[in-house]
């Protein structure tokens, strides 16, 4: 009995394979976006957490040099044999990759090469002349160094690790290391870290990789995309197997009249679901993998450009990732499908071969979807007010989205009621009134579009918001227009009396990383010139910031530290004996750690030993390239060794410019499955319309014309949705600017409106409808007049 | 006693409040007997055959196949009883649009296990199916359809036939032909033939008649 | 794989692995033991980095003033890349520190790594000090001092040598299977201790008994050799008994024994005189192992049980092991410590 089942049901879709090509291709659509932007979130978290297992920065609390330098290694030693159970790092450059120098013995749990697996020769990693692992492209950049080279895919990209050993060799660093991990675990009765290595301090943890958290917010939008075109995707899935059942009740019916029962009947059904739901996961997991792959290397350019995340490339075949896209594909339908199901399982078994249309809402379900709208709509209103950190921020938006997509199908039916009460004419009348009638069969399709819209609108505004507030930054804090770098002393001594008088100013840029409050921190030395006076914007400062700074009893810190670190104007910094008030606060956009600034005189003393080997210029713009000339050919000083700011500002824009690509193919995509939603909607829709059809044009509408009735009808039905999605992707922007934002990455960025990308969207919205809509009204006005009569012989 | 219905009673919901349709029938039918169940629209006929069937469950009443209690079935029970010793022919056909005509007469016999080839294929020969057994459903006239329907519920050897108007959607002249055929066949397998039919020429064919009337056998 | 674990179970380490095909049969350019070796001190008290791999072994019992019985352990682990002593990070000489507490309720430990050649481990000969980290055992071997860390438990303990140096097997030769596989192998088993327990309830003075086993050697094991039980027995009459039996994957056994008179003379008994016998098996933290054992040596009229005083002592280290204080009853008294290996 099965198989001959099973037969039927399955010979349903070698009649009808447009049908099952729709089914296949929503969900492989879905499932490709979803995994698709899973998969390039999960390879930069991958490059993330390789970069943070192999540096141990996030589990791990460091010990760092007070003065910024480098620890001696005896000091190492003495922490050892005190007991200290620390380990060393050593970190620089060669050929531009990082190379990351540990000792594995010593190294906590999980740290190191990893991949120092079976065959891997110990003595040769720990001795002789070393190996070095890292990527392919690493190894590549790396290849003539004096170390065996050993491809490793799980290292970092553009991070290579070896014995601490072989680094300071290869480092020219004999007898240094950068920094200690401090392991979780630590003996009894340890002396205290002052007793034994007073110049050092500790970094507390910073419980994930700063790279991670600084990313998120880029990720936040991708995974917003991805979940909104897979909730998008969701509906067509619906739409389609809806379809599919409502064509399929007669045989439905008569199967069971003939004697099938109804849970066998269920099961083969789902099992046939299930076939095609793993058919089309398969296909679209492939997809997703394409997209993936595609927007990869703009990805990937982002991240490197914008935080300086080294994110590979290359995509990798990942099996959870798999795994994953298999059990949304599945999960999706049966989602999709448990309406139509229960409705199967309720269906009486001599109503089921009635056509009638699909799922008219009645009054009843219609109150009850209104009163959890209203609810939903309001908890957000509440939440927008008080809402703060990422879980009431995430709540917030959930209850907005959703509360809105129940709303739509009620405001859209006052909308149209309120036309038709204004029309006159009686097709005019009627149209409205028809287009009132397909409201309930297509309100999934249009909350599809409502969500596509909403979140192209959001997460554009998001981008082009933190675009604008970006470029202006780098505008106030790249305001030198040359940066020169030296490499040692003497060299920095030659700079100099060679560039005094030449320019306008000579800014010194001297740094170190010092700990306030426990966060780690970037203490810069601040010069009295007015380019920082007159460039730099202040969140919240006091009555003089920089005359408060120059005196040398005042610090100015960057937002993230004042958020982190509680810090207000007023507040006192510890900063090794010296204590200092904050005088002002201002944003720093981009950048992962606190940062503070003090006045030169103030660091000199302090910090004796960091010596100043990076220079800001002022000079005319037009001199920059001159200037670079005459350094390299009168001192010697490499173009290489200098930045132009004008170079550094184009970067920044092209890569913003990656941004865009990145946002505007998912914009075209999730709009793309809304529009599909629509034409699966309105497919289904068309097999109930002959029969709503065949009167108006039995009274004399010609079908052209109820062809192009149909058309208008879904173009106004998503023109209605898209002027709605406009509010509600601006809340969505506005919560993750304010407060997603903020939780997630100690900033907040102010919001920017574009009205042009809005009017873009809505045409685009409109276009996707337009485009749904086209196949079936064509169809519609290609009924031929024997189908339409039909309607009338066979009315019982 | 192939077929013993006694007390059966049937209320529908309606918009204007309940409405029973049968009160209390009562109804029997040998092996080998052919019986008209006439009646006008609305008497509840169909509900009764339906009943009979398995299709719906009487609110009273017990309704005997071979002296089996369908109304004490679960609806498991009652598909099995479909698919073998009763049979049903629609007034709609419901044929299954997707396969062709030669698998939708091997059907129901496939389902309850009793493909019989060679009878399969006497069945499409009596009923003039044989050049139409690779089409569709859609491809065939209503009597030709109605003929494959016909086929396909002979076609397990059921013990009871039960049509609903089986020739309402057809000319005269194809009904005539179409239940000639029937009730050769009917014959030939010695089954009980149970039809509903408002038309008094085709109850005239029929060994006994039974006419529904306000719910009850006159 | 974690690295580190990788490392001892790769490297020939391995007195603790189980039967790496070839283990213990090439030496790869080190040095191999052989019989009348002449030991001079205190020179061969310091490491012999030109051998595999080498042990400073330390084992104690004690009883604090209450009468409560406690063990304690420390162990310097040296394992040599290359037969040379080197200097820096590319030294071929790794460092391995084990140090435990044993008392009636709670088994603490701890582990320690180390690279050869920067400081942080070694040992010296003159004046003699063994060290990893903060661990040390260090003085002129008839006055010594020993300090050790966990994350629950310290020690600081002084040590009085009582007796002579004890050399196994023939006269330090000590072999360990019929193939010929051998090490160095000496004891100082006559220490008296005091010293100060720290746990988590508290300091606790202790005072009692120490042992001293060293013993390098660059092929210690036939290949078919997969674990061993070990016994140092001290008896309430001031005699002392060294035994074990290397267990082989056919079933069968190698045993050992030295006999310490009081006076401090010996005798060495080759395979088959002393044997022990399993008497329970207890699923200790890490494998199931028997906690209680016959022994017998019937040359010295010996026929003993010896029972765990915390069947618990299992050390969860890189490389896990069993290594407890046990009491003995039978035809002599007294208190011991047994360790065994090759437990899955």
């Amino acid at each position: 009995m099965t198989r001959t089942v099973f037969t039927a049901l399955l010979s349903h879709w070698r009649r009808n394979p447009l049908q099952l090509f729709t089914l296949l291709a929503g969900l492989a659509l879905a499932t490709a976006l979803w995994s698709g932007v899973q998969a390039i979130n999960a390879e930069a978290r991958a490059s993330y957490g390789a970069a943070a297992a192999t540096l141990g920065e996030g589990q791990f609390n460091q010990l760092v040099s007070d003065t910024g330098g480098p620890i001696p290694q005896s000091t190492y030693i003495a922490l050892r044999r005190a007991g200290w159970q620390v380990s060393p790092v050593l970190e620089g450059r060669i050929n531009g990759q990082r190379l990351v120098g540990l000792d594995p013995l010593t190294a906590p749990g999980g740290l190191g090469p990893v991949t120092l697996g079976e065959g891997a020769e110990l003595d040769a990693f720990l001795g002789g002349a070393g190996q070095v692992f890292g990527t392919p492209a690493t190894l590549e950049a790396l290849s003539g160094i004096e170390a065996e080279l050993i491809l490793s895919p799980d290292v970092a990209p553009a991070t290579a690790l070896t014995d601490i050993g072989v680094a300071q060799r290869l480092l020219q660093r004999e007898g240094e290391v950068d920094r200690l991990i401090v392991a979780q675990i630590q003996p009894v009765g340890r002396p205290a870290l002052d007793d034994i290595a007073p110049g050092l301090s500790r970094q507390v943890a910073q419980g994930g990789s700063d790279i991670g958290r600084l990313t998120d917010s880029f990720h936040l939008n991708l995974t917003a995309f991805g979940l909104l075109s897979f909730a998008v995707g969701i509906f067509i899935v619906n739409g389609a197997i809806g379809l599919a059942f409502e064509q399929r009740r007669p045989v439905i019916r008569t199967l069971r009249a003939l004697g099938v029962p109804l849970r066998r009947l269920m099961v083969l059904i789902a099992a046939e679901l299930l076939v095609l739901s793993l058919v089309a996961g398969t296909i679209g997991v492939a997809l997703g993998y394409v997209i993936a792959a595609l927007l990869l290397p703009d990805v990937a350019a982002t991240l490197r450009g914008l935080y300086g995340a080294d994110v590979a490339g290359t995509l990798q075949l990942r099996a959870s990732w798999w795994v994953t896209g298999m059990c949304v594909a599945v999960g999706g339908t049966l989602l999709a499908a448990s309406g139509a199901f229960l409705a199967l399982a309720r269906m009486p078994l001599l109503a089921a071969g009635q056509a009638r249309a699909m799922a008219v809402a009645a009054g009843q379900t219609a109150r009850v979807q209104a009163g959890v709208a209203c609810a939903l709509l309001l908890l957000s209103l509440i939440l927008g007010f008080t809402a703060d950190g990422l879980v009431g921020g995430f709540v917030f938006l959930g209850a907005m989205l959703v509360g809105a997509s129940l709303a739509l199908p009620l405001i859209l039916d006052h909308v149209l009621r309120f036309g038709q009460r204004l029309s006159k004419r009686a097709t005019s009348q009627w149209f409205w009134a028809d287009t009132r009638q397909q409201l309930p069969g297509l309100s999934l399709a249009l909350m599809a579009l409502l969500l596509a819209m909403a979140a192209n609108v959001g997460v554009s505004t998001m981008v082009s918001s933190f675009r604008l507030t970006f470029v202006a930054f780098l505008d106030q804090r790249l305001s030198a227009e040359l940066y020169v770098s030296t490499e040692d002393a003497a060299q920095t001594a030659t700079f100099l009396n060679y560039a005094e008088g030449k320019v306008n100013a000579i800014l010194p840029i001297r740094s170190v990383e010092i700990a306030v409050r426990d966060l780690p921190t970037e203490l810069f030395a601040g010069r009295d010139h007015s380019t920082y006076r007159d460039n730099w914007v202040m969140l919240d400062a006091s009555a003089a910031p920089w005359d408060d700074v120059h005196s040398g009893e005042s610090i100015m810190i960057n937002e993230q530290l004042s958020r982190r670190a509680d810090l207000n104007i007023g507040d006192v910094v510890q900063v090794q004996a010296r204590a200092y008030s904050v005088s002002g606060i201002y944003g720093d956009y981009g950048n992962p750690i606190g940062q503070a600034l003090i006045a030169e005189g103030e660091f000199d003393a302090l910090f004796p030993n960091v010596d100043t080997t990076r220079f800001g210029l002022r000079l005319p713009q037009n001199e920059v390239s001159d200037f670079v000339a005459a350094m390299e050919r009168d001192i010697n000083l490499p173009a290489s060794a200098t930045i132009n700011q004008a170079n550094i500002k184009a970067f920044s824009l092209s890569i913003f410019d990656r941004t865009f690509t990145v946002t505007g193919a998912l914009n075209v995509l999730t709009l793309a499955v809304a529009g599909f939603a629509i034409l699966m909607s309105l497919l289904t829709l068309a097999t109930m319309r002959v029969p709503q059809l065949a009167p108006v044009w039995a009274v004399g509408m010609t079908r052209q014309r109820i062809g192009r009735l149909e058309l208008a009808r879904a173009v106004l039905l998503a023109a209605l949705t898209s002027l709605l999605a406009l509010p509600l992707g601006l809340m969505l922007a506005w919560a993750l600017l304010a407060i997603v934002n903020v939780a997630a990455f100690g900033w907040k960025l102010p919001m920017f409106l574009f009205a042009f990308e809005y009017l873009k969207l809505f045409g685009f919205g409109l276009l996707a409808a337009l485009l749904a809509a086209l196949w079936p009204s064509y169809r519609l006005a290609r009924t031929p007049p024997s189908d339409l009569l039909k309607v009338f012989a066979n009315e019982r | 006693m192939l077929l013993s219905a006694r007390g059966i009673t049937k209320t529908f919901d309606t918009a204007d409040g309940p409405f029973q349709v049968l009160r209390g029938v009562d109804l029997t039918l040998e092996a080998g007997e052919t019986l008209a169940l006439t009646g006008e629209s609305g008497s509840g006929k169909s509900t009764l055959l339906h009943l009979i069937g398995g299709l719906d469950t009487p609110d009273a009443g017990e309704i005997l196949i071979d002296d089996l209690d369908i109304a004490q079935m679960d609806d498991t029970a009652r598909a099995a009883l479909r698919c073998g010793a009763v049979s049903v022919v629609f007034q709609q056909f419901n044929l299954i649009p997707s396969l062709t005509v030669a698998d939708n007469i091997a059907f129901q016999a496939r389902l309850s296990g009793r493909h019989d080839a060679h009878w399969a294929a006497e069945l499409a020969d009596q009923m003039g199916l044989a050049p139409q057994l690779r089409k569709y459903p859609e491809q065939l006239s209503g009597g030709q359809q109605q003929r494959v329907a016909i086929a396909r519920a002979l076609a397990p050897k059921p013990k009871l036939v039960l049509a609903d108007e089986p020739t309402g959607n057809l000319d005269e002249a194809t009904a005539t032909s179409v239940l000639d055929l029937m009730l050769e066949l009917v014959a030939d397998t010695g089954a009980g033939l149970l039809m509903v039919t408002h038309s008094d020429r085709l109850a005239a064919r029929m060994s006994r008649r039974v006419h529904l009337a306000r719910g009850q056998i006159a | 794989m974690n690295a580190k674990v990788l490392l001892f179970l790769l490297l020939p380490t391995s007195l603790f692995a189980q039967g790496f095909a070839g283990l213990g049969l090439t030496a790869d350019g080190f040095s191999t033991p052989a019989p009348n070796y002449d030991f001079t001190f205190p020179e061969d008290h310091g490491p012999h980095p030109d051998y595999r791999i080498e042990w400073w072994y330390l084992t104690a019992n004690m009883t604090s003033t209450d009468g409560t019985e406690y063990g304690l352990q420390w162990t310097l682990f040296r394992t040599a890349l290359a037969p040379e002593a080197g200097e820096g990070w590319s030294a071929p000489q790794l460092w391995l520190g084990h140090a435990a507490v044993t008392t009636t309720d709670d088994h603490f430990t701890s582990e320690r790594f180390a690279r050869g050649g920067i400081g942080q481990a070694g040992v010296t000969a003159d004046p003699f000090e063994a060290w990893i980290d903060d661990w040390t055992l260090s003085g002129d071997w008839s006055d010594l001092r020993m300090t050790a860390s966990g994350a629950e438990f310290a020690y600081d303990i002084t040590m009085t040598a009582e007796g002579p140096l004890i050399f196994h097997g023939q006269d330090g030769y000590s072999v360990k299977s019929a193939e010929g596989q051998a090490s160095y192998y000496y004891s100082q088993p006559f220490l008296s201790l005091d010293g100060t327990l720290t746990l988590p309830e508290g300091d606790v003075a202790v005072a009692g008994q120490a042992w001293i086993d060293r013993e390098w050697s660059s092929q210690p094991l036939s290949d078919n050799q997969t674990g061993w039980d070990w016994f140092s027995l001290s008896f309430d009459t001031g005699d002392k008994l060294m035994g074990f039996r290397l267990r082989q994957t056919e079933g069968s056994y190698y045993t050992s024994a030295t006999w310490i008179s009081a006076d401090g003379t010996t005798e060495s008994f080759a395979d088959g005189a002393f044997d022990a016998q399993p008497l329970n098996k207890y699923q200790s933290p890490g494998a199931q192992v028997p906690t209680q054992w016959r022994v017998t040596l019937p040359e010295r009229d010996v026929d003993i049980t010896v029972e765990a005083i915390n069947p618990n002592a299992w050390m969860p280290l890189s490389v896990p092991y069993w290594e407890g204080p046990i009491r003995i009853e039978g035809s002599h008294q007294g208190r011991g410590y047994l360790e065994m290996t090759g437990y899955e």
